[in-house]
């Protein structure tokens, strides 16, 4: 019997998803969470000479740091060789000979990576959570024993201020926005990939790509003020400005450990911009591949 | 060529799309206390081309921890001017974190005032005592500028007040500062009594410091505490409250 062809299917793209995590998870990408994992026990015995509160503080800034760094890595790395690399094993040709549409490789090579993403980013946190978890109850155990005489309002004060310096919710939706950033991070390099010759050339374009991004901010504030430089100035900050993504916005979790609250409206507003440009590098990237001569 | 111009236009007018929604986003994000860094040559200067490029990558808690961790051994080999520079950076770089300011202040009017009072290389008594209030001064600043970066936040007043009273022997800015602490939300609920006990050394206050105190005393037995009966008493006597309207003798004391 003869199957139908349909122009848009979402088990040929969950296919290719399905095949892109495993792809990478066999080049033993997880070994990044190992890494992250030495990160966190080191800094949590490293720090055991300090105060529980700035134990906690470091603790907390060294693991959503490394979080960050290991993301936003594993999403420029991991998104920089697929394209290339399926151009260099001939998979590419073996996919799009049969009836799938370009939008859907990219689209179905895209969420491969967000998922790997989105799993990393859970088991880094998983095991942040847990290793502050025990080092809070370590610290409320000592607590307890040295004030077995105490009154119990005293003991109840005391184990409210170790509690509050360990662990703070506002720390769930700052993780979310560190995975929103990885996202954007792997849809550029996406988009990227599709006009470059190599994944050196992705990975150092993306590298500059992060750092002139995190200075985006500065670059738009200083060319929108009406006294700010002369005309060649003025023209490299509209680039900066109008080119690059804002980098910095995502960059909340270090106020977030310091105790600012984040707002239901900053999260969803920051969110929203993070997959504002996710879906807008996913299109361009869909847009250049469909021009590529292969 | 044709497909390039036209991602490059659509780079530019997303640009020029997402221009307001970054500026609205940078606003929001500086009216609810996220990032109150400025990156400027000054932080530059400071940090060394290193620090400098970690913090702007996302990285300025990390840097601020480095640096914590250097003052930390700092004051571990009581390298005080060393340690100023250092919590400088860091509250520079973390302007929110509370435990910063309030360990630089700390170290600066409590260890570094202490250390300069009892300088074996320094005879002269005089500049021994000017040191020690230059390092109160030091640790005074620290809390001021932590409370101007952290208004909504309650603990940096408080640590002002003690610095206040247990360094300056100053009563009526120490009842100012646990007043204002208790006036912030979040405020532990001893500061209000702590105001009030701080007034009541305070020469021409008194009155005051009374209403206040007897106001808490009002309130039940939970506020009843020792320091607060004395302090009742004390002023019940030095003002004349006459005998029934002041508090009962056998007063049950709240331990």
């Amino acid at each position: 019997m003869e199957t139908r062809y349909r122009p848009f299917s979402l088990w040929r793209i969950r296919a290719i998803t399905a095949n892109t995590l495993t792809e990478l998870t066999r080049l033993k990408v997880f070994y990044v969470l190992l890494v992250f994992a030495l990160v966190l026990i080191g800094s949590s015995i490293f720090m055991a000479q300090f105060s529980f509160q700035q134990e906690f503080q470091i603790l907390k800034d060294v693991s959503l740091g490394a979080i960050s760094l290991f993301t936003s890595l594993l999403a420029i790395v991991a998104t920089a060789r697929l394209i290339p690399q399926d151009i260099e094993d001939r998979t590419l040709y073996t996919i799009l000979a049969k009836p799938v549409p370009r939008f859907e490789y990219v689209l179905g090579r895209i969420t491969g990576v967000l998922l790997l993403l989105a799993i990393s980013t859970l088991l880094m946190s998983a095991g942040f959570v847990l290793v502050l978890y025990l080092r809070e109850q370590a610290v409320v155990h000592t607590t307890l024993r040295q004030m077995s005489n105490a009154p119990p309002d005293q003991i109840a004060d005391a184990l409210r201020v170790i509690q509050s310096s360990a662990f703070n919710i506002n720390i769930f939706p700052g993780i979310a926005v560190i995975y929103l950033k990885a996202c954007l991070l792997a849809a550029l390099t996406l988009f990227v990939s599709t006009f470059a010759t190599s994944n050196i050339f992705t990975i150092v374009v993306m590298a500059f790509i992060y750092f002139i991004g995190h200075l985006q901010a500065t670059a738009r504030e200083y060319w929108l003020q009406e006294h700010g430089g002369g005309l060649i100035t003025r023209v490299f900050l509209a680039v900066v400005t109008l080119l690059f993504p804002d980098l910095q916005a995502f960059n909340l979790v270090d106020d977030i450990v310091a105790g600012t609250a984040i707002s239901l409206a900053v999260f969803a507003k920051t969110a929203m911009l993070g997959l504002f440009y996710t879906a807008v590098y996913t299109l361009l990237a869909t847009f250049v591949f469909y021009g590529k001569e292969l | 060529m044709m497909r390039t111009a036209v991602v490059l236009a659509v780079l530019v007018g997303f640009g020029t799309l997402k221009l307001p929604i970054e500026r609205h986003l940078a606003a929001l994000h500086r009216q609810e206390h996220f990032h109150g860094v400025e990156f400027n040559l000054d932080l530059r200067e400071k940090l060394g081309q290193l620090g400098f490029v970690a913090a702007l990558s996302g990285f300025r808690a990390i840097v601020a921890d480095a640096l914590f961790i250097q003052a930390h051994a700092a004051w571990e080999n009581t390298e005080w001017g060393r340690m100023l520079l250092l919590f400088r950076h860091i509250t520079t770089l973390q302007p929110r974190v509370l435990l910063f300011w309030d360990t630089a202040a700390w170290h600066m009017a409590w260890n570094a005032s202490v250390a300069a009072m009892n300088d074996r290389t320094q005879p002269r008594l005089a500049l021994r005592v000017k040191a020690q209030r230059e390092y109160f001064a030091l640790g005074k600043d620290f809390l001021e500028r932590g409370i101007k970066n952290n208004p909504d936040r309650p603990d940096l007043y408080e640590a002002l007040a003690r610095l206040y009273k247990d360094k300056y022997k100053d009563h009526e800015h120490a009842a100012e500062y646990y007043a204002k602490a208790a006036a912030v939300p979040g405020a532990a609920p001893w500061d209000r009594r702590f105001s009030a006990y701080e007034l009541s050394y305070c020469e021409g206050r008194e009155r005051e410091a009374y209403e206040r105190l007897r106001s808490l005393y009002n309130e039940g037995e939970k506020e009843r505490l020792p320091t607060l009966i004395k302090r009742l008493k004390f002023l019940e006597d030095k003002l004349g409250i006459p005998r029934e309207q002041r508090i009962p003798q056998e007063n049950k004391v709240v331990k």
